[in-house]
């Protein structure tokens, strides 16, 4: 019991002393000094109007779309190939899940090189031919810089301002980060393994019965996973993207191993910013502030789902 | 895990389980690649380790990239083991208890405790990094491996917890009742009669835990600042940024850090998987 009072110390008491440092003028380790800034949101609002955040705020929405688009997509697929399979089925998930089991820093480093420009990927472009088709067809090297891309794909600056009234305050090109691309690869490369292992807990619990009555029907598989299997999952499905959510918005160790901030914070993440802001850049405030963000999206992904879970316990 | 027993079901027809293998080959490469390149570069000598040659084995193999990632690492790594093991046991211990408790007795708001608890899974560690460090400083624990593993601790309550109250649903309760009519309280129950039931438990919520807390690098570079006393983790990233170091010793420093925990996945990866869905809140 001393540990449930523990833990909502470490969780809540903890919280409201940061979101207190969050509102503070220059709170500082050494200087407990609590006074406000006025008007009281004052770091909240230097935060949106600074480019880097902005361009952390881009970063999170375009890297969790993509992100969970495929991991979740390749999770479900290879869940329904690997509860097909016989012998080979527990050797294709151990391998599968693999990745997951191993520390983001240790893959970080080792993706940070398979994508550098002078060798890793490009080096097999080379090797495959698809260089020289590539050549070929557009007259041009395909020599991409990776993490080490400053382009950014799309603009929406005029749209987002035209629909968020205050003028220009965009710093920043909201659009796709092309150095954000290898990053998003590597953590659906990393994560699709637990979406499939929990797609395939979700496979292996679907009674047997309504398989092989499909089966009597002459139902195509396609049918059964479209008409049975699909819905069955919905459930696990939820819980899956809000945990691999919960996990994209607070992505910190992959990138920072990875690119860090990358080329005019082309990856960067709220949760590196708030590490160097508070860490590197000793203001604590404002790395509060953005911890604050980062704890409101996750709470709007999360609550909602604990809610519901907490009244089904209910009964 | 019987679906392979019975023939001639939907979706599983021969020739579709055919394709369906040799597509699934196909990803082999994929997710096997980066370990490729990560054991291929530990064995190179510094000279044979060149980017440009990272897809090709070693000329000359070698153990002397990772004798030297080892005497880089090797202080950091017995700090990740020193903090990780007491860690790993104190919150799974407690885990249970609290597991225990929430299965077994029912008490006012006591699934409100639960769910404010789950939160403390799911929240944003950055949110809670200042007052964290301060807490340290107050019980002269900052920069610390005991500091350290005591915050590992706290914030893996809620999952063992979690985990631990799903693995007792299945633990009847009229075995609870039967040990309360004897006359044994609640402590001596848990320790007598729950305790050594647990142990499937211990296996999986200790192996997820010991994963979890293993990985961890953001706790690790902000709770201790000195690099000496930095877990593996941190001692990596560090030796990854460092200009002059040969790429084969940072491959093999890769290997290194990853090896506990890829080692405990090749022999208990059941557990481990096992782990991975109880401790997701459904």
């Amino acid at each position: 019991m001393p540990s449930f009072i523990l833990v909502f110390i470490f969780v809540y008491v903890f919280i409201a002393y940061t979101i207190r440092i969050s509102i503070s003028k220059n709170w500082m380790p050494g200087l407990q000094d609590f006074k406000t800034t006025d008007p009281w949101y004052e770091n909240y609002h230097t935060l949106v109007s600074a480019g880097r955040f902005q361009a952390d705020i881009r970063n999170t929405i375009v890297f969790t779309a993509l992100f969970l688009l495929i991991a979740v997509i390749a999770g479900l697929l290879l869940a329904i190939a690997v509860s097909n399979m016989g012998r080979s089925k527990v050797f294709f998930r151990n391998l599968f899940i693999m990745p997951y089991a191993v520390s983001f820093i240790v893959t970080g480093v080792i993706w940070r090189w398979i994508f550098n420009p002078v060798s890793g990927v490009n080096l097999l472009f080379q090797y495959s031919g698809i260089n020289s088709l590539y050549k070929t067809t557009f007259g041009a090297e395909l020599h991409p810089d990776w993490m080490g891309s400053a382009d950014v794909v799309g603009n929406m600056n005029g749209l987002l301002e035209h629909l968020i009234p205050g003028g220009t305050f965009l710093q920043v090109q909201m659009g796709i980060p092309l150095a954000l691309l290898p990053v998003i690869f590597a953590a659906a490369w990393q994560l699709c393994g637990f979406a499939m292992a929990m797609f395939l807990a979700g496979l292996t619990s679907i009674p047997h019965e309504l398989r092989e009555a499909a089966a009597i029907d002459r139902a195509s598989g396609f049918r059964y996973y479209r008409s049975i299997a699909l819905p069955s999952l919905i459930p696990m499905g939820i819980t899956t993207v809000v945990i691999l959510t919960s996990t994209s918005l607070k992505i910190f160790d992959l990138i920072y191993a990875m690119s860090g901030s990358g080329v005019g914070f082309s990856t960067d993440m709220p949760g590196i910013y708030v590490y160097e802001t508070m860490y590197k850049a000793l203001r604590y405030p404002l790395g509060a502030a953005a911890s604050v963000f980062m704890l409101i999206g996750v709470c709007i992904v999360v609550l909602p789902y604990l809610l519901k879970f907490s009244k089904a316990n209910e009964e | 895990m019987n679906t392979s027993t019975i023939p001639s079901i939907v979706g599983s027809s021969k020739r579709s389980k055919r394709v369906q293998f040799f597509l699934l080959c196909l990803f082999i490469p994929l997710f096997t690649i980066p370990f490729y390149v990560v054991l291929s570069a530990s064995f190179k000598t510094s000279q044979g380790a060149d980017v440009t040659t990272m897809w090709k084995l070693p000329a000359e193999w070698t153990t002397s990239g990772i004798s030297k990632a080892w005497e880089a690492l090797s202080g950091n790594f017995k700090n990740s083991l020193f903090m990780v093991i007491p860690a790993v046991a104190i919150s799974s211990l407690i885990g249970s208890f609290n597991g225990f408790i929430l299965s077994k007795y029912k008490f006012k708001f006591s699934n409100t405790i639960f769910t404010l608890m789950l939160v403390g899974m799911f929240i944003p560690y950055q949110t809670i990094l200042i007052p964290m460090v301060r807490f340290l400083q107050l019980v002269h624990l900052y920069g610390t491996l005991p500091g350290l593993a005591l915050v590992h601790i706290i914030y893996g309550i809620p999952i063992t917890t979690l985990m631990f109250r799903n693995f007792y649903v299945s633990v009847p309760k009229a075995l609870v009742e039967a040990a309360s009519i004897d006359g044994a309280g609640l402590l001596k129950t848990f320790f007598r009669i729950i305790l050594p039931l647990s142990i499937p438990g211990f296996v999986v919520a200790g192996i997820y835990q010991f994963t979890n807390i293993w990985n961890d690098f953001l706790f690790g570079i902000v709770t201790i600042p000195n690099p000496v006393n930095q877990p593996v983790t941190a001692a990596l990233n560090n030796l990854s940024g460092t200009q002059t170091v040969d790429w084969n010793v940072l491959m093999a420093g890769s290997l290194i850090a990853a090896l506990p925990t890829a080692i405990i996945y090749l022999l208990l990866g059941r557990y481990y998987i096992q782990g991975l869905t109880a401790g997701s809140v459904k």
